[in-house]
């Protein structure tokens, strides 16, 4: 089987839609010329044109708001934020337009529109630059948000979110654009909502996304030395949020932990621990544990940063205590 | 550049007998817009009655005294056109066609309201009859719009779309950045400015930096035009020129219309901060007034002729809000739908 980067199985992802649906076309900071600021778009516009990949000025307000109305005319657009980050200034569009058209106007219209950039902190950017979405996203009925963390993953999902008739908020990371996995050749597509156990086990479960997923895994290997067998879960979808799978491995190993990137303060992470106490709480051994960002603006001196990250060490450390070990 | 004045605003626009000729030439179609201008009219009163009664609550726009721009839009439109506009979208509604009956429905929250009851007075939208909105988070749907837009250029559709907003959105900042692709990209769009000369409570001279506002269209690379609403013929006439050349040359319009709006910002607001003979100079170039004088001294029309008019007119609004009246409240399970599919 083919190997690939997360940004080819990205860019493959387009390509194919694109070739597929001539309604879907990209649009963003240097999607075109430039190729992409990360290579996710690499060889698109020399495919598909100037027509079909669209570099924009920067004005994250007005590319998100002119994908919005192009798609509630039938076209389906791929909004390619530089960083996450950078959707801050376009939130007013995700939030009341793309969110709210089809509810509002009940039925009239719909979005079916894909927002995608890498997510979260890189490497030494500040704080500015360093920051997790998708509580602010998940927070929003109308839209789903998926977060990726292998090019399997990537792929599949992100094909499933340029078919779906409902904005998608498709989050990936400037750390694992070359992050490799196999990738198959034939075409495949994985529903949006359901979760991936990335790694089996019976004694903890540890749920987990995005950038999280190599953080768990570590940890999980690291759980093993001593003796702990964790079940790793990647959410891959943050909303809708699969209940099912979470519930079903919590009641195996009646522990849990959450390691994920993004601020503790009401972030996935906390509707997750939610659901499980609703849903599972009968099955408890241990309160939830989670390991997440320190509850600070990011810091940008390296000690500090590093401080700050879920590291796999902070990691096992939530593991054990949920073991009591 | 000329700032705003910040005396009273009311610069005089009389009529000679040759403008009159000019504006209102035609007895069928002055009497078409007159009619269409009044339906509006009486909506908004009747409206503005239910309201206070108590049947009508949140925020409720009056568009009265800005009628011949929606009318004017109409009759400058295709079939396919799209109208875009803010929160005071009533007059544009009533004159793309949606049933008076629909739209006091919404206005009341009721099930058989233009979008169900799940939008009201600030999020109208009736796609069959070409009204795309009905945004209330002022300047938001510039970039929507520049959007619709887009896809008509990218599908080749030949439809124009026209963006209404206030000039109490100017200066924020998804209006600039929808200008900017619009011009960028030779848009098919006419953006259109209601200047109605207060941004909610506060004038002009405290909201703008320069009187013409049309002059940023050069900026974004875009033609303008800038006059003062007097009749639904040459509003038409003006805008029809923008949407011709956004539909044949895919070139956009950035348009001032200055016009006056005679009741507060919503009807929460009892203007109090305008003085009366200011009101009372804009309410003597009122275009629907005008347009009933202009039928009686060009073309004959006695009064007893326009009563006539309104009295159909009246019970026309009278049965909107029968109908709203009678109408449902929205199912509860409404709620949950259309939220992803």
């Amino acid at each position: 089987m083919p190997v690939l980067q997360i940004r080819q199985a990205i860019r493959d992802a387009m390509r194919e839609e694109m070739e597929r649906d001539e309604r879907v076309f990209l649009m963003g900071e240097e999607v075109g010329h430039y190729n992409g600021a990360y290579k996710a778009s690499d060889g698109l516009l020399e495919q598909f044109g100037e027509r079909r990949v669209v570099d924009t000025p920067i004005v994250e307000t007005g590319f998100s708001g002119v994908g919005i109305g192009a798609a509630m005319c039938g076209l389906r657009p791929i909004i390619e934020f530089m960083t996450f980050n950078f959707s801050a200034v376009a939130f007013d569009q995700i939030l009341n337009n793309a969110a709210k058209i089809r509810h509002m106007t009940h039925g009239q219209f719909g979005v079916p529109i894909v927002f995608r950039g890498p997510n979260g902190a890189a490497h030494m950017l500040g704080s500015t630059h360093s920051q997790s979405f998708e509580p602010f996203y998940a927070h929003i009925p109308g839209l789903k948000v998926v977060a990726v963390a292998t090019p399997y993953d990537a792929k599949g999902l992100l094909k499933t979110a340029i078919r779906d008739d409902n904005p998608v908020v498709f989050l990936e990371s400037e750390l694992m654009y070359s992050v490799k996995g196999e990738v198959p050749d034939e075409e495949y597509l994985i529903p949006i909502g359901v979760a991936d156990i990335k790694r089996p086990g019976e004694q903890v479960t540890v749920i987990t996304w995005g950038q999280g997923v190599p953080v768990a895994l570590k940890a999980a290997e690291l759980a093993a030395e001593e003796g702990i067998d964790a079940e790793v879960i990647d959410l891959r979808s943050l909303r809708p949020l699969d209940d099912d799978a979470i519930i079903q491995s919590v009641k195996k190993t009646n522990r849990c932990a959450l390691v994920y990137h993004g601020w503790p303060y009401g972030g996935v992470g906390c509707e997750v621990a939610m659901r499980i106490q609703e849903l599972a709480f009968g099955y408890l051994d241990a309160p939830v544990a989670r390991v997440c960002y320190e509850d600070v603006p990011f810091p940008y001196a390296e000690n500090l940063e590093n401080l700050c990250l879920p590291s796999p060490e902070r990691a096992l450390a939530a593991i054990k205590k949920v073991c009591y070990r | 550049m000329t700032r705003p004045s910040k005396g009273p605003d009311f610069p005089p626009n009389e009529l000679t007998d040759e403008d009159l000729r000019r504006h209102f030439p035609d007895k069928d179609e002055a009497l078409r817009h007159y009619r269409e201008m009044l339906r509006i009219r009486r909506f908004e009163e009747s409206a503005a009655r239910a309201y206070t009664r108590g049947k009508i609550s949140g925020f409720l726009h009056l568009y009265i005294g800005q009628e011949a721009i929606a009318v004017a839009t109409k009759e400058a439109m295709r079939e396919g056109d799209r109208v875009v506009s803010a929160y005071r979208t009533h007059g544009f509604a009533l004159a793309l066609g949606c049933s008076p009956n629909a739209c006091m429905a919404e206005l009341q929250g009721k099930r058989d309201g233009l979008v169900g009851g799940l939008g009201g007075s600030m999020h109208f939208f009736d796609r069959a009859r070409g009204l795309w909105g009905g945004y209330a988070i002022v300047g938001n749907h510039i970039p929507i719009a520049a959007g619709h837009a887009f896809a008509s250029k990218y599908t080749g559709d030949g439809h124009v779309t026209v963006c209404f907003m206030g000039d109490g959105a100017v200066g924020i900042g998804p209006v600039h950045e929808g200008m900017t692709l619009s011009g960028l990209w030779d848009l098919p769009i006419v953006f259109v400015v209601e200047n109605n000369r207060y941004s909610m409570g506060t004038p002009l001279h405290r909201t703008i930096p320069v009187e013409d506002i049309t002059l940023r269209a050069a900026g974004y690379g875009m033609e303008h035009d800038r006059f003062r609403v007097t009749s639904v013929r040459e509003t038409q006439e003006r805008l029809a020129a923008a949407i011709q050349r956004a539909r044949e040359e895919s070139r956009p319009t950035l348009i001032e219309m200055i016009t006056y709006r005679f009741r507060g910002h919503s009807m929460s607001d009892p203007a109090k901060y305008r003085q009366k003979d200011e009101v009372s100079a804009w309410r003597k170039q009122d275009p629907l007034e005008r347009t009933g004088i202009a039928l009686g001294q060009l073309h004959g029309v006695t009064e007893q002729a326009l009563e006539a008019i309104d009295d159909e007119v009246v019970a026309e609004m009278n049965a909107a809000l029968e109908f709203a009246d009678h109408s449902p409240q929205p199912d509860p399970e409404v709620r949950f739908e259309n939220i992803t599919v």
